[in-house]
């Protein structure tokens, strides 16, 4: 068993865990896109970033692929880290305003407005729906294609590959296409909407803790 | 040839190959690194050959086209042995001259000699030219002296007594103690602790017993080329040092990521392994050591990203390069999970050296944190350009004026680039500051791969920044969001300041965006790819500032900020840029000032370029 | 079609199969075809018993691979940072209005395709215009239309064919 110090709290988990299991556990909630339990870390989408404390000076690390080790100190909600959370989040929203998921989020971490140019890509490139391909169906008939700003999530050629057995697990998981924002127009890139008027059902990043959600979802982002 | 056998065997035959050679025999050494090749040294060779041919020469007087010779300025570059007469800017018509003269009679041909632009003095051999007299070229100097295509080149000047010294007289343990005491440090970047990456990896856990060595040769910083000039023109030194390398941590295969751009590097290092193979000095029973070591040559795909070593890997196995989290190392679980040892070339060909020459001596070279040389790729707005080898600690100041001989054209001197993309632009006030891994990065850049890009007034540091970030927009894979929005997002901003668009908060906005790229993104591309701009707003804030507010480009470079204007003093009305203007903008009479209409300007400088008289100002 | 598959099964042949020897793969193909085909990324998929979108992914990524077909000359700018502090980006346009292409596009006759890079490592000769593999030098705004001229191709009927001038 690995012990480490999550916010203040001592724990113990299991070796080969990562901090963000390990935090979930302990009912921590660390906001997440890329990341779902059932698929193997990715890494990519940088929400989840916490920081590491070592002696006097620290790191931001993403949580979903930092193994616990042993004596380790994170913080989940510092001032560090929710800063580059925001700033993370912000550009996100430039690229794919149109999630409902985003624009929660962005609404929750109190962002205010979107500096960046707003360029629709449709796509956060969390890679969920490549995964879910590969790893849950075992088909392989999604991936990335491209590089930089030009990397996309494609079929080969553009055309329903050999290998879809029209599952759908691919929407399904998405984090933008199922839940889209539907707000007919953006001020600053946000919506607002879900923040001020409409209710969150549930806490996107539940993880059956037992803290109560208010209309506003968690406040803890 | 028979396989060497042992190391008696090995110096048994550098005994006979020294035997045969007479050191007195004229021999004409030609630089035939990638400058030269494309100065047309390749021609100046066949006329050399045809000539000594016509006067029976053949026999008598050897011909030897080598690599890079580093003063890339001055090719097609030739060295006359014995007398070490050293001839630049070479021509094929001056081939029958030399034959005649220099290599028959002895006499020195005056024009193709090197002139010191300072003091006019005319250099003799290459120990006379300023641009070698402060280099210290360990690693590099034997470059000259080889052909890089011919073993018994390499092995006449010493080659793999470092190996055979280590295979038969030191543990590995030993081995890698000489190098953690030798200080050397990687030359790739990270400038990691050499020895210690070999410790770990020799003693991680690997439940089959395999481990890998890899030679990163995927140089892709613009402005650096040192590793490809090693690979041309030396590669014995990369894969002797990737051998005892591969001893020390136990490994039996070994990779060569070579960049795809480099077709003679390729060339060159394949020819090495299979004569390498041939002698005895690779693949089965090592010199009859039992020790055994294979290397693979794998092309690079055209992706900078690849140079970052988890990428490389994932690149070797077949996917595309896309890095993952680093948190354990490679040299735990690297190359097919198993653990690997990647360096960079030019700390593979140090590796020798330290071998032979011991860690003491290689020690008392460089500054406390940083040992050795390091090859610098001197470029941009400098006089002398080309590669330099110096002791670590030398300053900015020493490389750029006693070694590259200042800015051309008396401009003054603004900013040098180190690092590649990832480095920083430092200006005239840090001139003065000792180069070293530590000292580089307490200021904002690093050492990379020891690319020196040289910048004059006519530079816009805007510009520049805009210049990298677009490469690393292009660059990077795109997997984690901070690379590859948040570069993309600095892209707009910077192309907004350099277009005249730029508005009050957008240097804050480069500055957090900046930040958040140093501390989240996945990989070491993303860490540092806000270097040049963070640096250049470090020193150059006022230029920002300029393009913001005036919407003005001091340096003239900016297109959106600038005009063509033809100083009515100066034009003699000759007509020829009316000639060259595509939009048809210029008007004038014949021997009349012309004058260029704004509106139809589109500022591509083709009238500036082509006027005789310099009546053509940017303002 | 049929003698493609054959072609892509030898080259596959000669890496064994492997799966880690996609990269090696597919620059042969394009050595052999001067680009990636459709067809033959679909045989390399199929001979490797990969999904065809891995392959993709893989000759997407690498900026040395092209799926487009290439013209009879490839016209490479460099734009490493000493060409272009030396002026490249002013080249770069230049050879652009020449052949009216944007760099990655071939022109409409297959004549040319347009390319950048980003260093060739011979600094020293900065800016550099690379076609077909020959080094131009130190060049200048006005040395470009030079320069690409010498690869007019005679056509058939005997007369030189005016390089597309876009004003």
């Amino acid at each position: 068993m690995i012990e480490l110090t999550i916010d203040g709290i001592k724990a113990k988990v299991e070796e080969g865990t990562t901090v963000l299991e390990a935090a979930r556990e302990m009912g921590i909630i660390i906001p997440t896109l890329c990341y779902h339990p059932g698929l193997s870390p990715y890494g990519a989408c940088r929400v989840c970033m916490v920081e590491v404390v070592k002696g006097d000076h620290s790191s931001l690390e993403a949580s979903c692929t930092l193994p616990v080790e042993q004596g380790q100190v994170i913080l989940t909600n510092s001032e560090k880290v929710t800063r580059a959370r925001k700033l993370i989040v912000e550009l996100l929203l430039s690229s794919c305003p149109n999630s409902k998921t985003l624009q929660d989020m962005a609404a929750n971490m109190g962002i205010n407005k979107v500096r960046f140019k707003i360029k629709d890509r449709g796509c956060i490139l969390c890679g969920r729906c490549v995964r879910y391909c590969k790893e849950q169906m075992k088909s392989g008939g999604i991936g990335f294609v491209g590089r930089g700003t030009s990397r996309r999530v494609a079929t080969a050629f553009d055309v329903t590959p050999e290998e879809c057995r029209n599952c759908g697990g691919c929407e399904w998981i998405c984090p933008v296409c199922e839940k889209a924002c539907m707000a007919d127009s953006l001020i600053d890139g946000l919506c607002g909407g879900c923040q001020n008027l409409a209710p969150v059902e549930t806490c996107l990043v539940c993880t059956g803790c037992s803290e109560s959600v208010s209309p506003q979802g968690h406040k803890v982002y | 040839m028979r396989s060497l056998r042992s190391a008696v065997e090995l110096e048994q035959l550098r005994v006979k190959i020294l035997s045969q050679r007479k050191p007195e025999k004229p021999c004409i050494s030609i630089c035939g690194g990638t400058g030269c090749h494309a100065y047309g040294c390749e021609d100046v060779a066949k006329a050399l050959k045809s000539e000594m041919k016509r006067q029976g020469l053949s026999k008598q007087v050897e011909l030897k086209v080598t690599g890079c010779h580093g003063f890339c300025e001055r090719g097609p570059l030739m060295v006359l042995h014995p007398q070490k007469i050293f001839y630049q800017r070479v021509s094929p018509g001056d081939v029958s001259e030399i034959i005649a003269e220099t290599v028959i009679k002895g006499n020195i041909i005056d024009r193709l000699l090197y002139i010191d632009p300072v003091n006019e003095e005319k250099a003799q051999s290459e120990e006379d030219v300023p641009f070698y007299k402060r280099q210290q070229r360990l690693v590099f100097g034997n470059n000259g002296l080889i052909d890089p295509t011919n073993i018994e080149d390499y092995l006449a000047i010493g080659g793999y007594s470092a190996l055979s010294k280590v295979l038969f007289n030191m543990q590995p343990e030993e081995v890698i103690e000489e190098i953690k005491k030798s200080g050397l440090r990687g030359r790739g970047g990270g400038g990691f602790p050499t020895g210690r990456k070999w410790d770990s990896c020799r003693n991680a856990p690997s439940s089959d017993g395999i481990r890998y060595v890899i030679c990163n040769a995927d140089e892709g910083d613009p402005g650096a080329y040192m590793d490809r000039s090693l690979l041309e023109g030396n590669p014995h030194s990369v894969v002797e040092g990737m051998v005892i390398g591969a001893y020390a941590v136990g490994a039996h295969d070994g990779y060569v990521y070579v960049r795809l751009e480099y077709p003679l590097a390729l060339n060159n290092l394949g020819i090495a392994l299979g004569q390498a193979r041939e002698y005895g000095l690779l693949g089965q029973n090592i010199l009859g050591s039992g020790f055994d070591f294979n290397v693979k040559v794998s092309r690079g795909g055209g992706a900078f990203i690849c140079g970052e070593s988890t990428a490389l890997m994932a690149s070797l196995e077949g996917r595309v390069g896309e890095p993952r989290p680093k948190h354990i190392h490679t040299a735990l679980q690297g190359l097919y999970g198993k653990p690997t040892n990647l360096n960079n070339v030019e700390t593979w060909a140090n590796v020798p050296l330290i071998i032979n020459r011991g860690a003491d001596w290689y020690s008392q070279i460089g500054t406390e944190g940083s040992k050795g040389t390091k090859i610098f790729s001197l470029v941009g707005k400098i006089n002398n350009t080309g590669l330099v080898e110096v002791p670590m600690g030398i300053t900015l100041r020493e490389i750029i004026y006693d070694i590259g001989g200042g800015i051309p054209r008396g401009k003054k001197f603004k900013a040098i680039q180190t690092g590649g993309p990832s480095g920083g632009c430092l200006p005239e006030s840090l001139i003065d500051l000792p180069v070293d891994f530590d000292r580089l990065t307490d200021v904002g850049s690093m050492m990379g791969s020891g690319g020196m890009i040289v910048m004059d007034e006519g530079t816009c540091m805007v510009d520049i920044a805009r210049y990298f970030v677009k490469f690393l927009t292009e660059e990077s894979c795109g997997k984690c969001v901070p690379c590859r929005e948040g570069l993309d997002r600095m892209l707009d901003i910077l192309t907004d300041i350099t277009e005249g668009r730029g508005k009050e908060g957008d240097i804050e906005l480069l500055e957090e965006l900046g930040g958040l790229l140093k501390e989240t993104s996945l990989c070491a591309l993303g860490t540092t790819a806000s270097n040049p701009v963070l640096s250049t707003i470090k020193y150059f804030r006022g230029e920002y500032e300029a393009h913001i507010r005036e919407k003005r480009c001091p340096a003239g470079v900016c297109k959106a900020l600038i005009t063509f204007i033809i100083d009515a003093e100066k034009c003699t009305g000759c007509g020829l840029c009316l000639r060259e203007c595509p939009q048809e903008a210029i008007s004038g009479e014949k021997k009349k000032p012309h004058v260029i209409d704004q509106s139809k300007c589109i500022r591509c400088g083709l009238c500036r370029d082509s006027c005789k008289f310099e009546a053509i100002i940017v303002a | 079609m049929v003698n493609d598959y054959e072609k892509v099964k030898a080259i596959v042949d000669r890496y064994g199969g492997k799966h880690d020897s996609v990269i090696a793969i597919l620059q042969d193909v394009q050595s052999e075809y001067h680009y990636l085909p459709e067809h033959t990324l679909r045989a390399v998929a199929s001979q490797l018993d990969l999904p065809l979108i891995q392959i993709c992914g893989v000759a997407t990524f690498f900026k040395a691979f092209s799926l487009k077909p290439r013209g009879e000359h490839t016209v490479t700018v460099c734009l490493g940072t000493a060409c272009h502090v030396r002026g490249a980006p002013a080249v770069l346009d230049e050879v652009k209005r020449q052949l009216g292409i944007e760099p990655g596009n071939t022109t409409a006759d297959m004549r040319f395709t347009l390319e950048t890079v980003n260093c060739l490592g011979a600094c020293a000769l900065g800016p550099i215009l690379v076609v077909d593999g020959k080094y131009h030098g130190q060049m200048s705004l006005g040395k470009v239309k030079k320069v690409l001229n010498r690869y007019k191709k005679v056509q058939k009927d005997g007369r030189h064919e005016e390089l597309k001038v876009s004003s």
